[in-house]
C-alpha cells in the first residue's frame, strides 16, 4: 500500500471527509448545478450557501459541545437554551415600544446572552462544584429549560416584526449570511483562544484525569466551569439566530433535537465522548455533514418520511466505521496483506 | 471457592432495612426519602384539593400512568448496567403505529401484540449487539435507535390512525373492580406483573446479581466470570421489550397509533429512575424505587391539573427542580458512604 494513502486512510478525519464527499457527489450527480453559486443584490445563493446558512446554529452548538465533550463532559441542556434566549430576547422586542431601533435590539440580544451565560455558569456549577456527573446535570436543565422558556413567553409563539433582529439569522454581511459570519468567527476564536495558548492542552489534560490535572496545578474546576460557560454563549447565540429566522420565539419547538444534532457532529468529527480528545476541525466537518445530510434528502427527493431514518443509517454507519472496535478489526485487515505484500485489501 | 457458592439464594441483598441505628449512607435512603416526598405530596394534596385524599386517586395515578412503570423498568435495567436509553420514546411511538397499522389491516389482535413486542426486543437487541460488539457509548447507539424507530414511524404513516378493533377498545374500556368505588384497568395489572417479574429477576436470580455486578464495574463482573457480554445486551432486549409493551400499553390507553406520539418521554422514564434513588452511574438502586418516581411524577402532574390555574409547562419546572434535590441528594449520600 502507498504510504500516503495508508496515512492518509489512519487520519481520525478520512471517513468523516469521505462521507462528506460522498454526500455532495450524490447531491451533485442529481442535481448538476449543485455547486453553482451566484452574487445577486451583493448576496451569494447557492445550494452551498444554504447548506451553510442553515448548518450555522448546529455549528455554534457542536463547537461548544466540543469542548464540553473535551473535558469528558456532556450538555443536554443546549436545546433548552437555545429556546430561552430566543424567547427572551423576541418577548423583550416584542414588549418594546419600538422594535425596529437598534438599542432596543442590542439591549434584547445583549440580555438573553447573559442568560445563556448564567444558565451555561449554572452547568458549570453542577458539574465542577457539586461534582455531579454531567449528562445528569445537564439533563436538569434539558428538562426544566423548556418550562422556563414558556414561562417567558406564557405558552405563545412570540412573532416580532424588527429588521435589525432579522439581521442576526436572515440578514448579510459582506456578500454572506451573518449567521455564517457570527459562527465562523466564533469558531476562529475558539480555535485561536485553544490552539494558539495552552488552553486547548489543558482542557484536555482535564479531560484525561481532572485529579491529576489538579494536582499538576492546572485549575481543573475553572476549566471545567469555562467551557460550559462557553457552551451557553454558543447556545444562545444559537437560539438567537434560530429566533430571528423565523422572526418568532416557539419555546416548544426551537432547538428541539440540536443537542442531539450537536453531539453527532462532534463524535461524527472524530472527537471522542470519553474526553481528553477534540477535534474543532472535525466538529466543523461533522456539522457539514449534518446539514449536508438534511439537504441531500430534499435534492435526492428521497422522500421526507424516511429523512430520520436515512439519517439514522448513516450516522450508525459513520459511527460503526469510527469504532474502535471495528478500527482495531481494519488495522489487522490492513496490516496482514502488507506483511504478505500483496497490497493493500481495502485501497 | 468453588463457583457454585454464588448462589442466587445465599448471594441476594437483604431488603429489611437494617434494625441498627438509621444509617444516612444506607443505600434504602434515596428510595426511602422518595417515599416520605411521595407521601408528603399526597398529604399537602390532600390538605388542599377535596377528592384527593382517596384510594381510588392513587389508583388513577397507576392507571394514567401504566405504560410509564412498564418503560422504567426496561430503563432501571439499563441504568443499572452503567447505560442508558434514549430509543425508549421513539419505540413507544413505533410499536402503536405498527399495532394501529396492522389493526387497520385486519390482522389479528394477540399477532399484533406479538408483532410489535418482537420487533421491539429485536431493535433492542441490535442496539445492544452495537454497544457490546462495536463499544459505542448507549447514549450515541440509543441515539440512532431513536432516530431510525421515529423515522420507521413515519414510513408506516404521516397521520394519526385511529384503532377500533374490538380487543384493543375492550382493553381500554374494561374496569375490573376492586372493592366498592374502586377499580382498575388491565393494563395496570400488566404494569404490575411487569414489575412484579423485574424485582424477582433483580433480586433472586443470577442475571440480577449480573446486572449489578456490570455496574459496579463490567471489568471486575468480566474477572469473576460473569456472563458480562450476554447481560450486557440482555438488558437493552428487557429495555426493548418493556418500551414495545409500553407502546401496547399506551395504545389501550389512547386507542389510537400516531407517529409524533410520546416525544420526550424516555426523559420522564429516566428523571423516573433518578427520583427514584437509582444512581445514574449504575450498579445501585430498586425497581420499586423506580415506582415511586413514577408515582411521584403522576402526582405532581396531579396536583398541577387540581390547582387549575397552574398551566402545564410548570409540570417541566416541578420535575427539573426534583430532579436537581435528587441529583444532589444522592451526590451527598455517596460522599458521606465514602
Amino acid at each position: 500500500m502507498n504510504p500516503t494513502v495508508s496515512k492518509a486512510l489512519k487520519h481520525r478525519l478520512f471517513w468523516p471527509i469521505v462521507t462528506l464527499l460522498g454526500l455532495l457527489v450524490l447531491n451533485v450527480a442529481v442535481y448538476p448545478s449543485f455547486f453553482s453559486i451566484r452574487l445577486q443584490d451583493g448576496h451569494l445563493f447557492g445550494s452551498l450557501i444554504d447548506i451553510l446558512r442553515n448548518g450555522a446554529p448546529t455549528l455554534l452548538v457542536a463547537l461548544g459541545m466540543t469542548l464540553v465533550i473535551a473535558t469528558r463532559g456532556i450538555d443536554l441542556s443546549v436545546g433548552a437554551v437555545v429556546a430561552i434566549s430566543g424567547a427572551l430576547a423576541c418577548s423583550i422586542i416584542a414588549g418594546s415600544s419600538d422594535p425596529n431601533s437598534p438599542t432596543t435590539v442590542l439591549a434584547a440580544v445583549g440580555i438573553s446572552i447573559m442568560l445563556a451565560l448564567v444558565l451555561g455558569a449554572w452547568n458549570g456549577f453542577l458539574v465542577s462544584v457539586i461534582g455531579i456527573q454531567p449528562i445528569i446535570a445537564t439533563l436538569i436543565l434539558m428538562t426544566a429549560g423548556r418550562g422556563l422558556a414558556m414561562l417567558i413567553t406564557e405558552g405563545q409563539i412570540v412573532t416580532i416584526n424588527s429588521a435589525p433582529y432579522k439581521v442576526i439569522g436572515g440578514g448579510y454581511w459582506l456578500a454572506l449570511p451573518a449567521s455564517i459570519v457570527i459562527a465562523l468567527g466564533m469558531f476562529a476564536l475558539a480555535a485561536l483562544l485553544t490552539r494558539k495558548t495552552a488552553l486547548g492542552l489543558l482542557i484536555e489534560s482535564v479531560g484525561i484525569n481532572p485529579q491529576a490535572s489538579r494536582i499538576a496545578g492546572v485549575r481543573s474546576r475553572s476549566i471545567i466551569w469555562m467551557v460550559y460557560i462557553f457552551s451557553g454563549l454558543c447556545a444562545g447565540i444559537a437560539g438567537l439566530m434560530i429566533s430571528s429566522n423565523v422572526t418568532a420565539a416557539d419555546a416548544n419547538n426551537a432547538g428541539l433535537w440540536i443537542e442531539m444534532d450537536a453531539i453527532l457532529a462532534v463524535v461524527i468529527g472524530g472527537t471522542s465522548l470519553a474526553g481528553g480528545r477534540y477535534s474543532l476541525g472535525g466538529t466543523l466537518i461533522g456539522a457539514a455533514i449534518i446539514q449536508t445530510l438534511t439537504t441531500t434528502v430534499y435534492t435526492v427527493g428521497i422522500a421526507p418520511e424516511i429523512t430520520l431514518v436515512f439519517k439514522a443509517l448513516v450516522v450508525i454507519i459513520v459511527c460503526l466505521l469510527q469504532s474502535p472496535a471495528l478500527q482495531t478489526r481494519l488495522g489487522s485487515l490492513r496490516r496482514r496483506p502488507v506483511t504478505t505484500s500483496t497490497g493493500g485489501v481495502l485501497s | 471457592m468453588s463457583i457454585r457458592t454464588i448462589d442466587p439464594t445465599t448471594a441476594r441483598p437483604k431488603f429489611v432495612p437494617s434494625r441498627r441505628r438509621f444509617d444516612l449512607g444506607s443505600r434504602y435512603t434515596p428510595v426511602l426519602v422518595t417515599l416520605v416526598l411521595l407521601i408528603a405530596m399526597w398529604g399537602v394534596g390532600a390538605t388542599r384539593y377535596r377528592g384527593f385524599l382517596s384510594v381510588q386517586m392513587l389508583l388513577n395515578l397507576l392507571i394514567d400512568n401504566s405504560f410509564l412503570l412498564v418503560l422504567v423498568v426496561g430503563m432501571t435495567f439499563v441504568i443499572l448496567t452503567g447505560g442508558i436509553d434514549l430509543s425508549v420514546g421513539s419505540v413507544v411511538a413505533l410499536s402503536t403505529m405498527i399495532a394501529a397499522s396492522l389493526l387497520r389491516a385486519g390482522w389479528p389482535p394477540l399477532a399484533v401484540i406479538v408483532i410489535v413486542l418482537v420487533v421491539g426486543s429485536t431493535l433492542g437487541m441490535l442496539v445492544g449487539l452495537v454497544i457490546h460488539f462495536f463499544e459505542i457509548q448507549p447514549f450515541i447507539a440509543t441515539l440512532a435507535a431513536m432516530f431510525l424507530a421515529r423515522g420507521l414511524c413515519y414510513v408506516i404513516s404521516l397521520n394519526s390512525i385511529s384503532i377500533t378493533n374490538p380487543f384493543f377498545v375492550d382493553m381500554a374500556q374494561t374496569r375490573i373492580p376492586l372493592g366498592p368505588g374502586l377499580m382498575i384497568t388491565p393494563s395496570v395489572i400488566i404494569a404490575v406483573i411487569v414489575v412484579g417479574i423485574a424485582f424477582f429477576v433483580l433480586h433472586y436470580t443470577r442475571t440480577g446479581r449480573t446486572v449489578y455486578g456490570i455496574g459496579n464495574g463490567g471489568q471486575s463482573a468480566m474477572l469473576m466470570g460473569l456472563p458480562v457480554a450476554r447481560t450486557r445486551v440482555l438488558v437493552y432486549v428487557i429495555s426493548g421489550f418493556c418500551s414495545a409493551l409500553g407502546g401496547v400499553l399506551f395504545t389501550f390507553y389512547t386507542l389510537s397509533g400516531y407517529s409524533l406520539t410520546a416525544v420526550g418521554m424516555e426523559l420522564d422514564a429516566i428523571a423516573a429512575v433518578v427520583i427514584g434513588g437509582t444512581l445514574l452511574t449504575g450498579g445501585s438502586g430498586f425497581i420499586l424505587g423506580s415506582v415511586l418516581g413514577v408515582l411521584v411524577l403522576g402526582i405532581i402532574q396531579t396536583i398541577i391539573s387540581f390547582e387549575g390555574t397552574l398551566s402545564s409547562w410548570w409540570t417541566k419546572i416541578v420535575i427539573g427542580a426534583l430532579l436537581l434535590v435528587f441529583i444532589v441528594l444522592q451526590r451527598l449520600l455517596t460522599t458521606l458512604r465514602r
